[in-house]
């Protein structure tokens, strides 16, 4: 699966893409491939701040849980709720599939992300292939 | 190079037909509420013999109108339900349970029925001391038998089963530390532990510190140094390791730790390995719970009851939670502390040596020989004592409530009495030339499944096995067989799965655990089974990966399950 | 030795085998000086007669042939035979926690059974495969409040289990969770909820309470309810004496109910094992502690039952787990899963309504004695109350024993304002007699000069 050209992303597996000053996230076809069935998604509250580098919640299949990094430090404007009933839409479009939308604090931290090339590269190397 | 001659080649099964097992009808079972229908009856209550009573009146707004949708049936309906269910499992009493870490052992059926003699089955927690000594007789001699097994100094009967040891075990090492004047930060725990221990130290309030196994799966002494400093509460250990391993370094590691002010606590889950052999007490751990359904043959259940008892060191004693069993004559007799003339000085028996022949030695010979403080459980039964409501008669047990540095309390009342009944039962049916023989066995089929299956499966660490033996699935991964998949063909050749991709050190684990209940033919039939399979990942690898074959309801869809939950049974709603 | 299926020749066969010298050839690698030289220091091996023989001897030293007025949070039920006959089948004793679902269904079904009986029971969405008894499941309740709030404060009724709410303290210790005791009015004997309501704050996680409470009165739960809700925080209804239920309102206002299950057909046992559990709402789910059996369908479309959200647990989620439980109390659920199909729908009821006329019988009888008298009158009660007496517990304990009857246990002990009280309890299989005889030795009190 391609991995959009517009995208920012993680080491960690999670994908940003911005418009203005509002960031959507997800996983990555990568991620939701390593978790196997999503079975639950684990989300913040609309309000709570959500940190560059830490954990805002957790996505789980039905023997692992992976804690989700933010890529961005801001603000959660909103969540995707359609995954409380359908967290399989993750498995079937990571890509299309968001999680949650920020108010960036800082847009500049977007700059310290890899850009589409660069997380090819890095799951080639995490797979060894 | 392995020999084969005792290993019998048994016939793949296809999807009907096997080598150790045949298929046979199971009934087909509704759910008790399915069945139910109004105005049947199981039960019959006695008239009464009180005048009645008008609960609506009684209670007013506190009367339930509406009962709870439990099921109606007669006995015999009951009875078939239950049985047709029992006979959907697998069990110890059916075959071989080589499920790693969890010690499937025979649980000897002269256990249940003396967990249910009357005078034991139906003594209420709260009857006076003075009616009770039997039941106390009986956890004052389990803890003796257990302090001496152990090499602690003291010990508590009462947390629910191992989890419940280990949060009180650590409980007491953090109140030590507490009297030292610094709970300290943080507890150590291998890469290969149970799950249990990191969930135990983070309720007790510690951050956990992740310790990374060397190459051979044991504790890395270089970095346990440099990770032990002054905030280091404890490190927690297994040992023998989750991969079936002696840690031979045992006492650097307990150096290491106690030179900066930390402790040693052992997870006994693999104490089964150890009895008669070795004692922790000997080689420098400070706290270890033990696992009576475990190592002590009380029965699993399905998932429980089960009981963790805590044993320490003398400097932990102070801390132990409350109660504490103790005997009247002297306030200071603590009886979960071992007695003085149970501390055996001096080795007063020689082992007969290592020749094969010491295998066997006559119980009369070695029981008799030096070790006179338990010939028997009748000797030191002392003449009956008259029940004396009068005073409390010197020697007479009791609970001490009156700790000022205990954890407190960990559960109510004072733990699982049924089993502690059950492990005395086991201590003495065994004897010490028992006990013993069990850790030899238990060993010794181990290593004879090791040796029988070392060519056949990869074996991530050649360390010397002790009572378990861990292989991964690299060969049979590399043509998309895992792990999983071999343990649910196993089902198919009549065998309960060994533990699944645990422990997480090794990459598709197969952690197999025979214990000493399995006879040579079941051992060479459990080897057979997983040669064959092995030999089915290269030649028909689909009937693996679509396993089992021959039971009631094939794989289920555990993502479903975990999607949209359904807990319970409703009824249909009707419109 | 009887439990170890091997000839001296076949031991020696398998030591050629794998070619090893000698048995302890594979003890080589404990270091020398640890290895225990001499036989461990526990009585001589046994024969199966002599270890019955002891246990029986063991059982007389307890006597047996007392009538007991003792409950207090573990309560003599009559626990039907066919309990003991199925569970000692050994598909059910000796198999493990069911992990392989294909070959472990029967454990799964019964346990998805318990599930549904205790969610219909207390009124609840869901409930788990069990906890170890009600004390720690108290405990795990209130941590799991914690989790759903967000908070850490906790409100505790002085009339849960002292027992129980010392386990709460051993386990809040180290969770910085600081826990605010509330009174009992001392009329009622229920929950003061002036205090209670003056206790709850913004702050609370959780509000927790014992229904029947230790005094065995049944507190006003809507009333409760209402102020713990009205700050946000949980209400946790702990359940002591579970056939209570087959006659009171379930607590259907609670949010989290822990429940010790004992009283359905397992023995008192000195304390254990017991079976605890917890219900909840079905919103709480996911910070449930503890198992639990989901319904799904296999490969060919059929019914069956697997373990399900485990990544709640310790061996997925490790140190972020709900929990560090993993043992739990299934066997102990299967007794209480046939002792409730035993009785029924309808016989869950008429247990109860035994249960409330022996001990509104009981209650009548004890307080006559001169001297005697009931506390906490303005509530309605199940099948324990508390009995003032001008004679000390001891003393009366004492007279008491002298005719074969155990009596009421002392409160001093807990509740120190409540020096003469003692807390009885009349279940259905307690007699007339054994009643009408404790009322007499009562009677037959030491007048004070």
């Amino acid at each position: 699966m391609p991995y959009p050209t517009n995208y920012r992303y993680t080491r960690e597996h999670e994908w940003i893409a911005v418009d203005g000053s509002i960031g959507t996230i997800g996983i990555t076809d990568y991620a939701q491939n390593s978790l196997g069935d999503i079975v639950y998604v684990d989300v913040p509250k609309v309000g709570d701040v959500v940190t560059a580098g830490a954990s805002f919640g957790s996505v789980e299949s039905v023997k692992a849980v992976s804690d989700l990094y933010s890529p961005i430090t801001g603000t959660v404007t909103a969540t995707n709720d359609e995954l409380k009933a359908s967290p399989d839409k993750i498995n079937q479009a990571p890509h299309e599939t968001w999680i949650i939308k920020v108010e960036l604090t800082d847009p500049a931290q977007l700059n310290a992300l890899l850009d589409a090339a660069a997380y090819e590269a890095f799951i080639s190397e995490e797979t060894g292939s | 190079m392995t020999n084969d001659t005792t290993i019998p080649q048994i016939p793949a099964p296809g999807p009907c037909t096997t080598g150790k097992v045949r298929p046979h009808q199971t009934q087909n079972e509704a759910l008790l509420f399915e069945k139910s229908s109004p105005g049947k009856r199981a039960y019959k209550m006695p008239p009464l013999d009180v005048p009645a009573v008008d609960p609506a009146t009684l209670l007013g707004d506190a009367h339930r109108k509406t009962p709870g949708l439990l099921p109606e049936l007669s006995e015999i309906e009951i009875i078939r339900h239950f049985t047709r269910l029992s006979t959907w499992n697998y069990a110890i009493d059916l075959g071989m349970y080589p499920l790693g870490s969890c010690t499937m052992k025979y649980n000897p059926r002269v256990n249940e029925l003396v967990a249910r003699i009357e005078g034991l089955a139906e003594a209420h927690p709260y009857r006076p001391d003075s009616l009770a000594q039997g039941v106390l007789e009986v956890f004052s001699l389990l803890q003796r038998c257990l302090l001496d097994i152990t090499g602690m100094d003291s010990i508590t009967l009462q947390p629910a089963a191992g989890a419940h040891g280990e949060f009180t075990g650590i409980l007491l090492v953090r109140a030590w530390h507490e009297s030292q004047g610094n709970p300290r930060r943080k507890i150590l725990i291998p890469d290969s532990a149970h799950g249990t221990n990191p969930a135990t130290a983070a309720i007790c309030g510690y951050t956990v510190e992740n310790l990374k196994s060397n190459a051979e799966g044991g504790i890395d002494l270089e970095a346990l140094t440099r990770q032990v400093d002054e905030e280091t509460a404890a490190l927690m250990l297994t040992n023998p390791s989750t991969i079936g391993v002696f840690e031979s370094q045992i006492h650097k590691i307990a150096d290491i730790l106690h030179a900066k002010g930390a402790l040693l606590y052992m997870d006994g889950a693999n104490m089964n390995a150890l009895v008669g052999k070795v004692r922790p007490g000997d080689f420098g751990v400070d706290v270890m719970h033990l696992n009576l359904h475990k190592t002590f043959s009380t029965p699993h259940g399905g998932g429980g009851p089960g009981s963790g008892p805590v044993a320490c060191k003398a400097f932990l004693e102070p801390f132990l939670p409350i109660p504490v069993l103790v005997r009247n004559s002297a306030p200071n007799d603590l009886e979960n502390l071992r007695a003085p003339s149970l501390r055996v000085v001096a080795a007063a028996t020689e082992r007969a040596g290592d020749l094969p022949a010491s295998l066997h030695h006559p119980p009369s010979v070695r029981t008799d020989l030096g070790f006179p403080s338990f010939p028997s459980v009748f000797e030191q039964e002392t003449a009956e004592r008259a029940v004396n409501h009068d005073s409390q008669p010197a020697g007479q047990l009791t609970w001490s409530y009156d700790r000022p540095q205990s954890v407190g309390r960990v559960r109510a009342f004072y733990g699982n009495t049924g089993m502690f009944i059950r492990a005395l039962a086991y201590i003495l049916a065994n004897g010490p030339d028992g006990l013993r023989q069990t850790t030899e066995d238990a060993v010794l089929n181990a290593n004879y499944i090791r040796h029988h299956l070392e060519d056949f499966y990869d074996l991530p660490y050649k360390t010397a096995s002790m009572h378990e033996v861990v292989f991964s699935d690299k060969r049979q991964a590399a043509k998309g067989i895992k792990t999983g998949d071999i343990a649910k063909r196993l089902i198919d050749y009549g065998f309960h799965p060994y533990t699944v991709s645990f422990p997480l050190i090794v990459h598709g684990a197969l952690m197999i655990e025979p214990t000493e209940s399995e006879s040579l033919e079941e051992l060479d039939l459990f080897i057979a089974a997983m040669r064959s399979i092995a030999r089915e990942v290269d030649e028909t690898p689909d009937l693996v990966k679509s396993a089992p074959h021959s039971t009631r309801v094939s794989r289920l869809d555990e993502v479903q399950a975990a999607r949209k939950p359904i807990l319970r049974w409703r009824p249909a709603v009707s419109l | 030795m009887r439990y170890l299926p091997k000839s001296p020749a076949e031991r020696l066969t398998m030591l050629a085998d794998i070619g090893a010298a000698s048995i302890d050839s594979l003890f080589a690698v404990i270091p020398a000086e640890y290895r225990l030289n001499r036989d461990l220091d526990v009585p001589r091996q046994h024969a199966e007669s002599e270890i019955i023989d002891y246990f029986r001897l063991a059982g007389r030293k307890n006597a047996t042939n007392y009538a007991s007025f003792l409950g207090a949070g573990a309560y003599r039920h009559y626990r039907p035979v066919i309990i003991d006959s199925l569970v000692q089948r050994g598909e059910f004793l000796t198999s493990y926690t069911p992990y392989q679902a294909e070959i472990t269904q029967g454990t799964l079904q019964a346990i998805f059974e318990f599930q549904t009986m205790i969610a219909e029971l207390t009124g609840m969405d869901v409930a788990n495969a069990s906890m170890y008894d009600g004390s720690t499941g108290a405990a795990e309740a209130v941590m799991m409040a914690v989790r759903v709030t967000g908070r850490h404060q906790a409100v505790v009724a002085a009339t849960v289990h002292p027992e129980y709410r010392e386990v709460l303290a051993t386990y809040a210790k180290h969770q910085g969770l600081p826990t605010t005791l509330v009174a009992y009015h001392p009329d009622t004997g229920r929950v003061d909820l002036a205090a209670l309501e003056a206790a709850v704050t913004n702050e609370t996680a959780a509000v927790l309470v014992q229904s029947p409470n230790f005094f065995g009165i049944i507190e006003d739960i809507p009333a409760i309810a209402s102020i713990a809700h009205a700050q946000g925080a949980l209400l946790i209804v702990s359940v002591a004496e579970a056939v209570s239920l087959g006659v009171v309102r379930p607590p259907v206002e609670a949010d989290i109910v822990s429940m010790e299950a004992q009283s359905f057909g397992v023995a008192l046992s000195y304390g254990g094992p017991f079976c605890g559990v917890i219900a909840a709402k079905e919103q709480f789910l996911r910070q449930m502690p503890g198992r639990l059996v989901g319904q799904t369908v296999d490969s060919n479309g059929y019914r069956g039952f697997v373990l399900t959200l485990s990544t709640r647990e310790q061996h997925i989620r490790r140190e972020k787990a709900t929990s560090n439980i993993c043992t739990n109390q299934a066997l102990v659920a299967l007794m209480a899963t046939i002792f409730l199909t035993v009785y029924g729908k309808e016989g869950i009821r008429e247990l109860a309504e035994h249960n409330l006329a022996k001990a509104a019988y009981a209650a009548q009888a004890l307080s006559a004695a001169p001297g005697a008298g009931l506390l906490f009158t303005g509530a309605p009660r199940f099948h324990e109350f508390v009995l003032e007496t001008q004679e000390t517990p001891a003393s009366l304990s004492q007279r008491l024993l002298d005719d074969k009857i155990v009596g009421g246990v002392a409160l001093s002990r807990w509740y120190p304002e409540l020096p003469n009280a003692t807390l009885w309890c009349a279940t259905e299989v307690v007699t007339r007699e054994q009643i009408d005889t404790a009322a007499k030795v009562l009677s037959a009190a030491p007048v004070e000069a």
